[in-house]
């Protein structure tokens, strides 16, 4: 049977140019990068090397990269760290941070925790493409407001944020901008500085390096306080010994996806494309997320009177691994906040199905999924009460 | 880490349905749940000399629900209204091998969907 993966949004393969770089990291130049010895001034300049290129995708300085854990984790500095830093130099009236309502929960969870410690939070609400609204962004801002947090593209339904807006908007106010680029990075071109952006988290295993890994940007000049304490790594912001291997394929997944931009992008939206018109030909079935302002790589539907869930095992049973924001494919059995948030039904949620394409998919994957498809989403409405067609 | 996987027999019910569609003539009919949920399941019987003879159902909703409810109608065909009426969720869920936590309460609605459609059986009966 042909297997077939689409969830590159949840995680990709390492590619194998990164892993190949990162192999003499865990048996041969296996120093902590810390120590005064060979063994680690060797892991040391590897991982110098690889801030040096994760800086260069966003056109960044290296010094204003420090390694994590992952991208959870760098949201989480990136807000509390800012947060925690700078409440004593604003007003009286409260700390305020704007974000958006369809963030990823480690951005939204974290923002439900700043509020139940005092500060107050701004959820924007968004269009029925999942795109924030500026006027509201600006009329939000308040003399105690410090960050905004708004994702650079959504992870469920793909819809690229007007970053340059929100940019200039957070300049013009004088107001931290955080972004969570997890998503997008190495599918859209992204220039912090062009687009006014003071923090941006990086997530490894969404660019074909692997998990455990990830970065935070953040500009020269803002100060953050720590949220892990310990040895004093990465000057006293994140302790913990430096993940050698992990940071150096951190590195070269940047350095690949830098290089390969452009082809990566050409090559994903054709497939996408030809994914999402031969998808609709389905009766009653919907694009979700804006038609333009989109992901390369992401093609996410919903099919009425059947439920996201089933459709996902049966896709499975023929080899294609996808996603959905079904609840009851939920830990919450809640439909998805952000399918929800675009003004879907929950009844509409439950019918979700998110394909996310990677690098090494190609014409003839598309082609089985669509050819799959009409039959898995037509045995399903046969034995739907909802579906009396 | 919560395990996510459905038994062997969840799986053959899910992939393999028994018993789906409708009786266009049925003597009972049963719907519960509510979309809002994800899961609404149908279940159709046609009865003779106080015995389910045939049952078909009808199930939208996730491999927990469609499962219980295939499962469900092979538990009662060939069975009295009353030791239908005696089916509980956790005879399904037990039939199944079980199920996972987090499903037992939103997608295991055969049992009362099966009662459902034997009430309004013995209601119209009545008439």
């Amino acid at each position: 049977m042909r297997r077939v993966y689409m969830d590159h949004g949840a995680s990709t393969p390492v590619d194998k140019e990164v892993l190949n770089e990162m192999m003499p990291y865990f048996d041969k130049i296996y120093g902590n990068p810390s120590s005064i010895h060979t063994f680690g001034r060797e892991a040391f300049d590897a991982v110098e090397d690889s801030r040096e290129k994760v800086a260069n995708l966003i056109n960044a300085k290296p010094d204003e990269i420090i390694f994590t854990s992952g991208g959870t984790e760098s949201d989480n500095l990136a807000i509390k760290g800012i947060a925690f830093k700078n409440k004593d130099k604003r007003g009286s009236e409260g700390y305020h941070i704007i974000t958006s309502a369809i963030e990823h929960p480690a951005v939204l969870e974290t923002c439900k925790y700043m509020e139940k410690i005092g500060f107050n939070v701004k959820f924007l609400p968004v269009d029925e493409y999942g795109i924030i609204d500026l006027d509201e962004l600006e009329n939000s801002i308040s003399k105690d407001t410090f960050l905004i947090s708004v994702m650079f593209a959504n992870h469920e339904i793909g819809t690229i944020e007007p970053m340059e807006e929100i940019g200039k908007i957070a300049k013009a106010h004088d107001v931290f901008f955080h972004t969570d680029a997890i998503q997008a990075l190495c599918k859209t071109p992204i220039d912090v500085n062009k687009l006014n952006i003071d923090l941006l988290s990086i997530s490894g295993h969404k660019i074909y390096a692997p998990k455990g890994v990830g970065a935070l940007y953040f500009r020269k000049g803002i100060k953050l306080q720590t949220i892990t304490h310990g040895g004093g790594h990465e000057k006293g912001l994140r302790s913990s010994t430096y993940n050698s291997p992990g940071i150096v394929g951190l590195g070269k997944a940047c350095a690949l996806g830098k290089n390969r931009l452009k082809k990566d992008m050409d090559h994903l939206k054709n497939l996408r494309d030809l994914l999402i018109k031969k998808t609709l030909e389905i009766e009653e079935s919907y694009l979700n997320g804006h038609p333009e302002k989109r992901l390369v790589n992401n093609a996410h539907f919903r099919f009425t009177a059947i439920e996201g869930e089933s459709l996902n095992l049966r896709l499975d049973s023929k080899g294609i691994a996808a996603a959905t924001g079904s609840a009851c494919s939920s830990k919450k059995l809640e439909a998805s906040h952000i399918l929800l948030a675009i003004g879907l039904t929950p009844e509409e949620a439950h019918g979700s199905l998110r394909l996310t394409l990677g690098r090494m998919n190609i014409k003839e994957d598309v082609e089985y999924v669509t050819e799959i498809l009409p039959g898995i989403v037509n045995t399903l409405r046969n034995m739907s009460p909802l579906w009396n067609r | 880490m919560e395990n996510v996987d459905y038994t062997e027999k969840v799986k053959d019910h899910f992939f393999n349905p028994r018993n789906v569609g409708e009786i266009k003539d049925a003597d009972g009919v049963g719907t519960v749940g509510n979309p809002v949920c994800g899961d609404v399941m149908t279940i159709y019987i046609k009865v003779k000399d106080g015995v389910i003879a045939d049952i078909k159902f009808k199930t939208y909703g996730c491999a927990a629900a469609i499962a219980s409810s295939s499962i469900a109608t092979e538990m009662v065909k060939g069975k009295t209204l009353d030791e239908a009426m005696k089916l509980t969720r956790n005879d399904v869920a037990n039939e199944l091998g079980g199920l996972p936590a987090i499903k037992m309460h939103c997608s295991n609605l055969a049992a009362d969907a099966l009662h459902k459609a034997i009430k309004d059986y013995r209601k119209k009966k009545k008439k």
